[in-house]
């Protein structure tokens, strides 16, 4: 693994910016950074960094698993509900298991048991939207808004529409723990997150069948690819990703609710199109996708730090930014299509 | 047949053997002279003639992004040229208005042909007409009167009320030559329009082109079909490489000059011989029904042959062949592969079997058209092109791809660019290579050569002779009836459902096929 990794790295730096589309979001990037450091120094402090790295985790780890569904062609408006899910579900099993005053060494082998619980209740919901989007034949976006009410009407049931509070502190001491006095968990988790989808769609066969269930799926019928099982799992690992969401939210909130996080859809939305996957399928990059998080973090904090812009405006920028990437989208694969349109006649001649 | 009408037709073939002879036709309804026409760096035209005289059909041939397009839209005013002219009605024009050439009698009917499936016939023949007047109010009873004048022009007969999208293509391209009619056409260029109709469609879309023709009306039959232009056209011309490659009368050209005339190649166009055939067969196909569909279908395939199966559209042929490939589920019969019972339920347990199958659509069924050509070639085989813990071998993908880019001279600079870029001779090798990195015994190609040029038709035969001469079996599913004589050593005739003949190649012409499939319509 260790030749793989260093066989590829140059590579990968070289693809980065190879690749015009990422090079413009790191370009976009560094300019907000720059723009804020010049405007409110306040920005580039450490403290202003660790507390973004605190934030960005939950919808980011929801990013990832709409990414995956949108590259097959379809999409996941389930997610929030099932991030949820796995937290009311994992914070009811931690107030039994886990004593309100213990310390972190004491409580983690209950927290590694939610962990646990979460991801198998993410892997159900998420074979469930597999199911009905393959073998039902559901339209994604309709089967996954169904099951989305599903999931949220059972959250709904379990809690009786209350907070599940009063965890013990252990859980978010734990998720905010500082690594060698530098990297909270939750961060750890995020770039573990990154580094197993990578691994996923660039060293697997799933990833080449993904992307190319994604742009032609009766191609890869006819290509003898198991359409329904490449589905399942894409939902399946959708969902997982929500759930691990769902653990870094409980510990945000120290609190779950069947309402938590409710405008996080769009944003997740606006994060895998602004990332440069193509929402009709087939294509999509992890680097875009965290470029894209860090570059809506960073949009995020900066509202915040005006506070004549109140927070109510929020939904109205994202709205418009998603909008304008949508189009920008649009135009720039235009020029792409007649440019290769252009070579296309070239090779002929 | 009233006798007036038989006058009438011996007339009218008189009339026309004396155009032929005393060039009654020289006239000239539309002159291009010495158009260019570049985009970019990219010369699309490149000094092109062209004259259509009056009331003839002419016939514009040429292989892919050889300028036909390019022409046709200069002719209609869509692009504006670079330098030369156009002559319409005896005016020169070096810039022409789309408008400008409505006026003059130019109406081009489009390959898509342009219409509104949602709404119903009437309104679809009359929509433009309307437009024109520039009203902002609908009378549907102005609309319906000016469509039913237009249909009659042709004696067409259709139900004005129905659904443009429920037709057949067949009468979509009628109500659009009415549709063009209704502007007093004195000029109508028709791009590729045989391309979705069954041979009877287009010999009744033949019959109303020489009856527009009666009518004084000049035809721009745009086709790269041999067979068609041969028949139905007065005079030709062939582009290449945005030049004229040939202008004259269609009695000077030959099947061999025409090929010469379109690719600038000389092919040798040889039948096929298979060298050897196994002994036992590799794949035997008894009783095999699906409702309604096909019944009672037996034959076997031999390793070393290649059997070609013709029939109209609709007689149950590309059913049979999805039916061979696992993605029809309802079959019944035997189906043996190697002499061993199999059952075909998916796709999959096919080409675990050792069968593949090139679909009759390349764009929507075979090919991942954004993606890379590499990743295409390899989609089927890519489990097998793992490490012990299922990691991609990077290596092992690369020496793949490039293997079969060689062996099937795929033309692209890199393949890892999208399959798009390529032409569609090479998107066809794309999908052959996809099958043939599986090592399979048999092979179902559905069409292989439709909307392919000439050059890379002959490209691919040659390499199915080649993949047969290896051992494979392949069975060839088309209605281009010269291809299946040239490319396979045994025929199957299909009718209605059942195989309604057998022949060894050299026992039967091109005639005695069409004939059989055409009996009893």
């Amino acid at each position: 693994m260790n030749n793989v990794a260093k066989y590829s790295f140059k590579k990968r730096v070289n693809a980065l910016f190879s690749d015009g589309y990422i090079a413009s979001l790191v370009v976009l990037a560094i300019t907000i950074l720059v723009i804020m450091g010049i405007v409110k120094p306040r920005f580039v402090t450490v403290n202003n960094f660790f507390s973004m790295a605190n934030q960005f985790p939950e919808y980011g780890i929801m990013s990832f698993g709409l990414m995956l569904t949108m590259m097959s062609g379809g999409i996941d408006l389930s997610v929030v509900s099932v991030a949820n899910l796995a937290a009311i579900c994992s914070a009811k099993v931690l107030l039994e298991i886990v004593p309100h005053d213990a310390d972190i060494s004491g409580a983690l082998g209950g927290i590694l048991v939610i962990m646990l619980i979460a991801m198998a209740i993410g892997a159900l919901c998420g074979v469930l939207n597999g199911f009905l989007v393959s073998k039902i034949g559901i339209p994604p976006m309709l089967g996954t808004l169904g099951s989305s009410q599903l999931f949220t009407g059972i959250c709904i049931a379990i809690t009786q529409g209350k907070m599940v509070n009063g965890l013990p502190m252990a859980y978010s001491d734990f998720m905010t723990f500082r690594v060698f006095g530098v990297l909270p968990v939750v961060l750890i988790i995020f770039i573990l997150c990154v580094l197993v989808l990578s691994f996923l769609l660039t060293w697997t066969t799933f990833g080449s069948k993904l992307r190319m269930l994604g742009s032609n799926s009766k191609a890869a019928m006819f290509s003898g690819l198991k359409v329904d099982r490449v589905l399942i799992a894409t939902h399946m690992l959708a969902s997982i990703f929500a759930s691990i969401a769902g653990l870094v939210m409980l510990s945000n909130y120290n609190s779950a609710k069947a309402d938590y996080g409710t405008s996080y859809s769009l944003l997740c939305i606006l994060i895998v199109v602004l990332g440069g996957v193509r929402p009709s399928g087939g294509f999509g990059k992890v680097s875009g996708v965290v470029l894209a998080i860090v570059i809506l973090q960073m949009v995020s904090s900066s509202l915040n730090m005006f506070p004549t812009i109140s927070a109510f405006y929020r939904p109205l920028v994202w709205g418009a930014v998603l909008l304008v990437v949508m189009i920008l989208d649009y135009y720039s694969d235009q020029r792409k299509n007649k440019i290769s349109a252009k070579g296309a006649v070239k090779s002929e001649r | 047949m009233p006798i007036s009408a038989r006058v009438f037709l011996i007339d009218t073939r008189v009339a026309q053997q004396y155009c032929h002879g005393k060039g009654v036709f020289m006239e000239s309804c539309l002159k291009v002279v010495d158009v260019y026409k570049s985009f970019g760096a990219v010369k699309a035209l490149n000094g092109i003639n062209l004259e259509i005289r009056k009331g003839e059909i002419h016939c514009l041939a040429g292989e892919n992004g050889c300028g036909k397009s390019t022409l046709i839209k200069i002719i209609s005013g869509i692009y504006q040229l670079d330098s030369g002219h156009i002559e319409l009605a005896g005016k020169q024009y070096t810039q022409i208005a789309p408008i400008e050439s409505i006026m003059n009698g130019v109406q081009v009917i489009y390959q898509d042909l342009s219409i509104f499936p949602n709404l119903p016939v009437f309104e679809n023949i009359a929509f433009n007409s309307e437009l024109a007047k520039k009203k902002k109010l609908v009378n549907r009873k102005e609309l319906r009167s000016i469509a039913q004048a237009a249909v009659e022009k042709i004696d067409f007969k259709v139900d004005m009320d129905a659904l443009m999208g429920d037709l057949s293509v067949a009468d979509k391209q009628l109500v659009a030559i009415s549709r063009a009619l209704i502007n007093d056409a004195k000029l109508i260029i028709m791009d590729e329009p045989t391309t979705a109709l069954t041979k009877r469609e287009v010999s009744s879309l033949f019959k109303t082109i020489r009856d527009l023709q009666q009518r004084g009306i000049s035809i721009l039959f745009v086709s790269h079909k041999l067979n068609e232009v041969f028949e139905i056209s007065d005079r030709f011309t062939i582009l290449r490489n945005g030049e004229n490659a040939y202008s004259g009368t269609t009695g000077e050209l030959d099947e061999n000059k025409f090929a010469y005339y379109m690719t600038g190649r000389e092919f040798a166009y040889e039948t096929f011989a298979p060298l050897k055939l196994s002994e036992k067969p590799v794949l035997e196909v008894s009783k095999l029904s699906l409702n309604n569909v096909f019944q009672d279908i037996n034959f076997s395939l031999y390793k070393g042959e290649i059997l070609g199966i013709t029939g109209l559209l609709g007689s149950g042929r590309t059913e049979l062949a999805l039916s061979l490939f696992g993605a029809v589920k309802e079959i019944d019969g035997d189906i043996r592969v190697n002499g061993k019972k199999v059952k075909l339920r998916k796709i999959r347990h096919a080409i675990q079997n050792g069968i593949g199958y090139v679909p009759e659509d390349r764009l929507s069924e075979g090919l991942f058209l954004q993606q890379s050509i590499g990743e295409n070639i390899i989609i089927s085989k890519i489990d097998q092109l793992t490490n012990k813990v299922k990691i991609l071998n990077k290596k092992l993908r690369k020496a793949e791809i490039e293997k079969w880019v060689k062996n099937l001279a795929i033309a692209t600079p890199n393949p890892s660019n999208a399959v798009t870029t390529l032409s569609g001779g090479n998107q066809q090798r794309v999908v052959l290579a996809k099958w043939l990195s599986r090592n399979l015994d048999v092979l179902i190609l559905n069409g292989p050569t439709v909307g392919v040029d000439i050059a890379s038709k002959y490209d691919i035969h040659q390499i199915l002779k080649k993949l047969a001469a290896e051992q494979m079996g392949l069975i060839v599913i088309s209605d281009d009836i010269p291809e299946i004589l040239r490319l396979c050593n045994r025929i199957l005739i299909m009718k209605d459902g059942r195989l309604t003949g057998e022949f060894q190649q050299g026992d039967v012409t091109e005639k005695e096929i069409s004939d059989l499939l055409l009996a009893g319509i």
